[in-house]
């Protein structure tokens, strides 16, 4: 586990009786009205959540919502460069900001193992007001449940969130359409191998920090050039391969990349190279990919790499009516191949 | 990790592939021996570069594909007991066997773990006294001496918990058996070059200088098959039939010493059943009898499972370079990497997966990529 950082948490008072979480954390009695109070309340603080209704009452002048939902069982809780905090808040931020809108209120329901020290989760749940500050976003509601020791793993936790969508915005999986552009925003599988470098028995020579980062700055900025994107999606699970694989199906479109157009971080390469992965599939949690006019694509571009999260953006393939459904890669060699959906996860090879 | 960029220059590549076509004057047929190599070949499109005369078979070099069904039954069976821990690379997991993988088995409570590393396996072990730890030990001479070197181990700390499921093979039999088939096509072999890292390629030379034909140590990053390409070619073209080491950067004569002793200490060659192929004579590695007790076939008592094959399942021809993974009647269909019928759709290694991985469901000219 990484060293964690207490600096800006100090465990507040009436918790201290319980330095683990105990089964009545989930009851909702005394305990789980302090656990509220004392830990989540202030980490999250707004006024919105200060009422701690059933739901929140928001205010809403009418347009069009984005709504989203995520749950994070990322292993380990602790990792180089992020947290299950911030990912379960910018996992959320980033779902909604793929369909263009400005992500608002965020909900977050807890599910914790019994025994689960209290330094944990309140270094995990600091993280998360401060992923939620950065993002420009408001956690308005939540729920707590702790699960018998062992039937668990130490802490899940569901966000869901509502955005709003800009007037004039219409951005989806199916709108790709030939003659189209593919950016990405950055360099690729960097989160996944950051998770990598620190499971059991992996140790990596060189440190690396997952990308976790909230999108809809990024988002907002391409907006500001044009509304006229066509399609915006977060490669996390499963990769750029796996995303763009989503979208020929769901556009009913071919997807041409050049594989050496692709920014991958020499570690990144270096260490599916070792383990004999593909980094087109391992996972990013702060990138995204866009499809856009070919007539926008240099001003879009131009945006990305103007915004701290898009510095490395770069245009990697095109999108055609040929092969519709399939992602076709132009190799390092100039041959082609077929760019497949992975059947489960990535399995590292005997040699 | 350097050496990554270097070996895969695209006008490097150009510039073999152009000697490569202007030395060929008439059709061969060459086969790279080792997985990694189809998987390098598929993955970067090298077939499609190459001269029309130049066939590429993908043998049987794969430890995945050519571990026989009744050795993953074994697995099954030894991984279902409860209080064991049984651990294994990756890509095992999902090699069926005759009814269900090890990701089934751990889906219903059995505690199949993904290791990096054989010794990993060995410290499981001390840290869990109470429980059986297995290793599932396949592969070719080149994950033997690590394979070795925890049964070494297990056995200098005493370790009574440690035991090793051993499926090794060997790649000078399994050249020997091809040549030997009367229905051989190779003209040369393309050698796995991480096989010979460890045991060196003095191995080749009698078999060579008995059947005729060009053997080349050969990489796996694309620069390094085509030289190996570009040099089997040349001996062919000039009719000579040699040794030669294409991949000196990782491969001496007499290869690793210390790792072949490490090997000889704990194995003993024996004869072993490849997956689709058949019983080839002293082709593979078992434990010694010193190591007996570390043999998790005796442990558990599993020696009495007999397993047979789908008869849909033509991967023995597809391991013999006798069938193109995509002429098999089954490929796509009845066997895809969802519900495989035999180990080469299920490894990245395998020539059936790449083959589909890499969509050669499509004939190449089927897609057209604008630059």
């Amino acid at each position: 586990m990484t060293d964690l950082n207490f600096d800006n948490w100090t465990c507040p008072l009436p918790l201290r009786d319980y330095p683990n979480i105990v089964m009545g954390h989930g009851g909702g009695g005394k305990l789980s009205g302090e656990l509220i109070e004392h830990l989540f309340v202030p980490a999250f603080q707004n006024d919105d959540l200060a009422e701690l209704g059933d739901s929140t009452v928001l205010p809403f002048a009418g347009g069009r919502l984005a709504y989203s939902t995520d749950s994070f069982v990322v292993r380990p809780m602790f990792f180089p460069g992020g947290d299950i905090g911030d990912l379960a808040i910018n996992g959320t931020v980033n779902d909604i900001a793929m369909s263009g809108a400005q992500p608002l209120w965020l909900s977050a329901g807890f599910i914790l193992e019994e025994g689960l020290s209290m330094n944990a989760l309140g270094a995990i749940v600091d993280s998360m007001g401060r992923a939620a500050r950065a993002a420009g976003v408001r956690l308005v509601t939540g729920d707590t449940k702790v699960v018998d020791r062992g039937h668990g793993d130490g802490v899940y936790i569901n966000t869901s969130g509502i955005g709003v969508v800009p007037e004039g915005v219409h951005i989806g999986p199916s709108r790709a359409r030939p003659g189209d552009v593919v950016l990405v925003s950055g360099e690729i599988g960097v989160h996944g191998t950051a998770i990598m470098s620190v499971r059991q028995g992996l140790e990596f020579g060189a440190a690396i920090e997952s990308d976790t980062a909230p999108l809809n700055g990024l988002v907002a900025a391409m907006l500001a050039v044009t509304h006229d994107i066509h399609v915006l999606r977060d490669p996390t699970r499963g990769g750029v391969a796996s995303t763009l694989n989503e979208i020929a199906r769901s556009s009913r479109v071919g997807v041409q990349i050049d594989e050496r157009a692709v920014p991958v971080p020499q570690i990144v390469r270096s260490a599916c190279e070792m383990l004999g992965l593909d980094p087109l599939y391992v996972a990013n949690e702060g990138k995204l990919i866009a499809i856009v006019p070919a007539e926008r694509a240099e001003a879009v571009l131009a945006a990305m790499r103007a915004h701290p999260l898009g510095a490395k953006a770069a245009r990697i393939g095109q999108v055609s009516d040929k092969n519709p459904g399939m992602v076709v890669a132009r190799t390092g060699l100039g041959a082609t191949r077929v760019v497949s959906l992975q059947i489960g996860e990535q399995l590292p090879r005997i040699c | 990790m350097k050496y990554l960029d270097e070996f895969r220059d695209p006008e490097l590549a150009r510039r073999l592939l152009d000697e490569i076509a202007r030395t060929v004057t008439r059709p061969w047929t060459l086969m790279e021996v080792c997985g990694g190599q189809t998987h390098s070949i598929i993955r970067n499109g090298i077939d499609q570069l190459l001269p029309e005369q130049i066939e590429l078979i993908h043998g049987p070099g794969c430890p995945v594909c050519v571990t026989p069904l009744e050795m993953i039954d074994k697995a099954l069976a030894i991984a279902a007991k409860p209080g064991v821990i049984f651990c294994s690379f990756g890509d095992m997991l999902r090699v069926p066997g005759s009814r269900e993988d090890l990701f089934a088995v751990k889906s219903r409570g059995g505690d199949v773990r993904i290791v990096y590393s054989p010794l990993d396996a060995v410290k499981l072990a001390r840290e869990n006294p109470d429980r059986q730890v297995v290793f599932f030990g396949v592969g070719f001479e080149t994950t033997a001496p690590a394979n070795a070197m925890a049964v070494f181990q297990a056995k200098q700390l005493g370790l009574k918990n440690f035991s090793m499921l051993v499926s090794h093979v060997l790649v000078p039999p399994a050249i020997t058996a091809l040549l030997a088939s009367p229905r051989n096509r190779v003209q040369g072999f393309l050698a796995a070059g991480h096989v010979c890292s460890v045991m060196g390629f003095w191995e080749y030379e009698p078999i060579v200088a008995e059947h005729k034909v060009p053997i080349v140590v050969t990489g796996f990053e694309p620069l390094d098959v085509l030289e190996g390409i570009r040099r089997a070619v040349a001996q062919l073209e000039a009719g000579r039939a040699e040794v030669e080491n294409a991949y000196a950067r990782a491969v001496q004569r007499e290869g690793n010493k210390p790792a072949q002793k490490m090997v000889a200490d704990v194995f003993e060659t024996g004869d072993r059943l490849w997956r689709g192929i058949g019983l080839i004579p002293m082709s593979g590695w078992r434990l010694r009898e010193a190591y007996r007790d570390y043999d998790a076939e005796h442990r558990f008592s599993v020696g009495d499972i007999h397993t047979e094959e789908s008869p849909l399942c033509h991967s023995g021809e597809v391991l013999q370079g006798l069938l193109k993974p995509n002429q098999c009647p089954a490929f796509g269909k009845e066997c895809t990497p969802q519900k495989p019928l035999g180990a080469t759709m299920v490894s990245s290694e395998g020539a059936c997966a790449a083959y589909y991985n890499y969509g050669r469901f499509i004939t190449p000219d089927e897609i057209s990529l604008p630059v």
